[in-house]
């Protein structure tokens, strides 16, 4: 049997964690194939509506990647993703989702090694956790 | 507005559990913009129903739909073959929206999403406090435009009780005692006097105690009048 290899959507604000990612590939570093980017303007543009979307379509895990506090080009942006994070876990818990499947991360855009850390440390707890039980059903 | 809250997630999937298809209809005046009952609460609570469902190998189907008013026939009523495709409806209103499906849908099965609790306004963002409690007799001219029949946890109309503590209510320290904002207020604009005028037994009346209410405004009704 092949090694179950999960699915992580990352929103990857466009002035960090993006960059970071970039940085990350430019560096040669390696990562799990896991990850899967969507660049998103801010993390302030990221709604518990998305992150759901991303679990029901069949992600195993969502990393929410900003800017660290205090360093948001748009002053507030990561703060109210790190509320909604908070407020989105608790409705995977409601669901019966495992609510560590979902986390956010903060980094400047010259952290490509965090990003790899990141998505390494993620992947890892995303494998212990097994499979996104809603794709499981989706595969019966 | 009327502020309203999402009934907890256990009890909203009890209540839809009997059924395999519902609508979701979501309302886009008060409730959206205190963010309980708005399109995108709307997406959020579908998405979670579904999920919730699958995993117990019942899978839900959804149509998600906001009205801009639950409340008026003329926005209900163009929505009847989307109500007449569901096995019921999941109101995301106030309860004058679930009622107004209710009564025009009678053969459909509308139950409530959303705990209404108040006439308020958000005092910051993610804040909303209650301002008017509908009471149909307003005192607000003389007490400096603060009320004290939705603002004072006793309903007093002439001056604090003695609970009322550094400004603060006894019934909850972090409630402001409404009679003593009234008296700031009405000290910095120099109107105490407004004070002096004692308000008699207040008339509860028009505030619910005479029965449901009904105003009927004559000269907007469509039906002929008697001259």
């Amino acid at each position: 049997m092949t090694e179950f290899e999960p699915i992580i959507v990352t929103f990857a604000c466009h002035y960090c964690a993006y960059g970071a990612a970039d940085l990350a590939g430019v560096m040669r570093l390696q990562y799990p194939a896991s990850i899967r980017v969507v660049k998103i303007p801010c993390t302030g543009r990221i709604d518990v509506h998305h992150i759901l979307t991303a679990f029901e379509k069949g992600a195993d895990g969502v990393i929410v990647a900003g800017c660290r506090i205090g360093d948001c080009h748009f002053e507030s942006g990561n703060i109210k993703a790190t509320k909604r994070v908070q407020y989105a876990k608790k409705l995977l818990e409601e669901i019966g989702l495992d609510k560590e499947r979902l986390e956010m991360y903060y980094m400047s855009s010259a952290e490509g090694a965090r990003f790899a850390e990141v998505a390494a440390e993620m992947t890892e707890r995303i494998k212990k956790l097994g499979p996104n039980p809603l794709r499981k059903e989706a595969r019966k | 507005m009327i502020i309203a809250n999402r009934k907890p997630f256990e009890e909203i999937k009890a209540m839809v559990a009997p059924f395999n298809r519902i609508l979701i209809l979501g309302c886009g005046t008060c409730v959206t913009v205190d963010f309980s009952g708005g399109e995108k609460q709307v997406g959020i609570l579908a998405a979670e129903l579904r999920m919730a469902r699958q995993l117990e190998g019942k899978p839900l189907e959804t149509v998600e739909h906001t009205v801009q008013r639950q409340c008026e026939w003329e926005f209900i009523d163009p929505i009847a073959d989307m109500v007449r495709s569901v096995d019921a409806v999941l109101s995301m209103a106030c309860g004058v929206g679930v009622q107004a499906m209710a009564e025009r849908y009678p053969d459909k099965i509308v139950l409530p999403a959303l705990n209404t609790v108040m006439m308020g306004m958000p005092i910051e963002a993610g804040v909303f406090v209650e301002r008017c409690a509908g009471c149909g007799n307003c005192v607000l001219a003389l007490t400096g435009g603060i009320c004290p029949i939705a603002r004072c946890s006793k309903n007093l109309l002439n001056g604090p009780c003695g609970g009322s503590q550094n400004g603060k209510c006894e019934v909850n320290p972090e409630i402001d005692c409404a009679w003593h904002l009234i008296y700031e207020k009405l000290k910095a604009m120099g109107r105490l006097d407004a004070l002096m005028e004692i308000m008699g037994p207040k008339d509860w009346r028009p505030a619910g105690g005479g029965g449901p209410r009904k105003i009927v405004r004559e000269e907007e009704r469509l039906e002929f009048m008697e001259m």
